[in-house]
């Protein structure tokens, strides 16, 4: 029953991947570009172009509510999560996808998070840190009771990697897309009226606390969907950086949500390139695109700004240099 | 039918009570101003009045139903303290944060065109029309103040309630603020303004209720100069008082 189910949401996943593999090929094809032959990098392109939608799209609500660090705090408890996974198929000779307990582990720690503020009156950062230092200890833990079985496989989900991109994990990934832009899509005028004035949005009714564990929830998606190129450490990058550049350049947040996927794209796709070109690690690589990225976006924005100013007449009161 | 009806509240975050049995009614089309000093429990009643905490004892009610089963929350717009300073350089504009008003109206649905024009109608009546596709961040004190009456005024809100508004924006903006509070009351439209500037709200509100604790006084705005309620509650003498007239 639950293999039924799982397979009326898989088997489109698989056309998509089909579909998007052969496009690749036949670009390859025409133009000779030599990593576009390979169905891994077909794959990493993919979950690449997905998570730069995804996580940019998260990111800003979080970085506008000044969270911009739990998305640290839950690739730790992710790693957490992989190393269950690996612990349990090592131990019990399963097969269990190490990103399936990753994303369970991440979740409920989310919550955990959300639960430690609400109980204890902490502030948020408090309750990450703890959160974050759980994460990470129960992984360390788990992978130095049995070392040699797990240690040669985490280098991978800390640093990330282009050959991890499994056709499985592509289609988790693309479940998560599929969820969180769901969520998002549905959520949006809540999430945004909660990111810009908390109080205002309880007044109006809406179930604060509530809204605050579906964000919470969703950034645990984000993490370990992204978690597999990025690596565990740099994996909180896509969610700060890109929104970051966009505010140094848009006006409202429809503009900063567009700006941000955009920058975050650049950062993707240039980040893959390079890092298959110079085998580099992927994650080191797209975070360093990215931040060239948004070094460009503020100087940019300044320029502008500073022109506007030059530009727009005199007031006591308004700037308009936007 | 009234607005606003607190009936023997008492409440306090410990054992020792922040507020002690207060009572009030504020009727549809009243301009109330409640004062008092620093700590007397403004801010903390108008959370209970606002249904963000519930009184240990007591009754509120908003329009007639008890806070926590007030669904209707379009009804009240809330404007507090300019809350940009905690949103930094949050890139939102002027229309995206008075469409906000619209929000409880249009639930999981799209914002309709019907929505736009309602938002754009309270940008005209708050006088900011011209600034909807700017930042907010980068608008002065007053022209955000105004934002966040626009945008109770989308909502098409009956009664409007104001925490402090008037914190960080300067003397020429809060007689406009002011003035524009003036002409929504005499369009009908109640008003409870929490402030600290005793002198603004005896001169524009109709009625003061003033704090400390307890409900030192309750009524006419011209009676409360001359009242025992700023000495108790404020320590100000008779000698005082010749600056805290209209």
């Amino acid at each position: 029953m639950i293999a039924d189910v799982a397979r009326v949401f898989t088997r489109p996943a698989g056309w998509l991947i089909d579909a998007w593999s052969y496009l690749l090929s036949l670009v390859a094809g025409f133009t000779g570009i030599e990593m576009l032959q390979y169905a891994f990098m077909h794959r990493a392109f993919l979950v690449g172009i997905l998570i730069a939608v995804i996580a940019p799209l998260i990111g800003t609500f979080l970085v506008h509510r000044q969270l911009a660090l739990i998305g640290d705090a839950l690739a730790h408890t992710a790693f957490a999560g992989v190393a269950v996974g690996l612990f349990v198929n090592a131990t019990l000779g399963t097969g269990v996808s190490p990103y399936l307990t990753a994303v369970v582990v991440a979740i409920v720690a989310a919550l955990a998070i959300e639960l430690i503020s609400e109980v204890t009156d902490a502030y948020n950062d408090v309750s990450m840190a703890i959160v974050l230092s759980t994460g990470f200890a129960l992984g360390a833990v788990l992978i130095s009771l049995n070392a040699g079985g797990l240690a040669v496989g985490v280098n991978q989900y800390l640093f990330g990697s282009l050959a991890t991109v499994s056709r499985s994990n592509t289609i988790i990934l693309i479940g998560l897309f599929a969820i969180i832009s769901l969520v998002v899509g549905t959520t949006y005028k809540q999430l945004l009226y909660v990111t810009f004035d908390e109080t205002a949005a309880r007044v109006a009714g809406l179930n604060v606390p509530w809204y605050n564990r579906i964000m919470t929830m969703l950034t645990a998606m984000v993490v370990v969907g992204a978690m597999q190129i990025m690596g565990v450490i740099l994996v909180a990058a896509m969610l700060v950086v890109p929104v970051a550049g966009a505010a140094q350049l848009a006006r409202s947040f429809r503009e900063a949500l567009l700006a941000s996927v955009i920058l975050a794209e650049i950062a993707v796709l240039v980040g893959i390139t390079l890092s298959f070109h110079y085998e580099a690690t992927a994650g080191g690589t797209i975070v360093l695109v990215a931040v060239a990225v948004y070094i460009a976006a503020v100087l940019f924005g300044k320029v502008r700004t500073n022109r506007s100013a030059a530009d727009a007449p005199a007031t006591a009161d308004e700037s308009t240099a936007d | 039918m009234s607005h606003i009806s607190v009936e023997n509240v008492s409440f306090g975050y410990t054992a020792t009570p922040v507020v002690r049995d207060v009572s009030f009614t504020i009727d549809g089309g009243e301009y109330v101003g409640l004062v008092g000093p620093n700590g007397s429990g403004k801010s903390t009643l108008l959370q209970l009045l606002l249904g963000l905490y519930e009184p240990d004892r007591g009754d509120i009610r908003l329009f007639d139903r008890p806070t926590r089963a007030f669904v209707d929350r379009e009804r009240v717009g809330y404007v507090a303290q300019d809350v940009t300073t905690n949103t930094k350089e949050m890139p939102i504009t002027v229309e995206e944060v008075v469409l906000m008003g619209r929000f409880p109206h249009a639930g999981f649905g799209r914002i309709t065109a019907d929505d736009r024009e309602r938002a754009r109608k309270a940008l005209r009546k708050a006088g900011i029309a011209h600034l909807a596709g700017k930042r907010i961040t980068r608008l002065s004190g007053g022209q955000r103040q105004r934002t966040y009456i626009a945008r109770a005024l989308a909502g098409e809100a009956d009664l409007l309630v104001f925490d402090e508004p008037t914190v960080g924006v300067d003397a020429e903006s809060v007689g406009e603020f002011f003035s524009l509070l003036d002409e929504l009351n005499r369009d009908g439209m109640s008003v409870l303004l929490v402030e600290h500037d005793i002198e603004a709200v005896i001169e524009h509100t109709d009625r003061v209720l003033c704090l400390n604790g307890e409900l030192y006084f309750d009524g006419p705005s011209e009676a409360f100069p001359e009242s025992d309620a700023l000495e108790r509650a404020y320590g100000i003498t008779t000698g005082e008082r010749a600056g805290v007239t209209r």
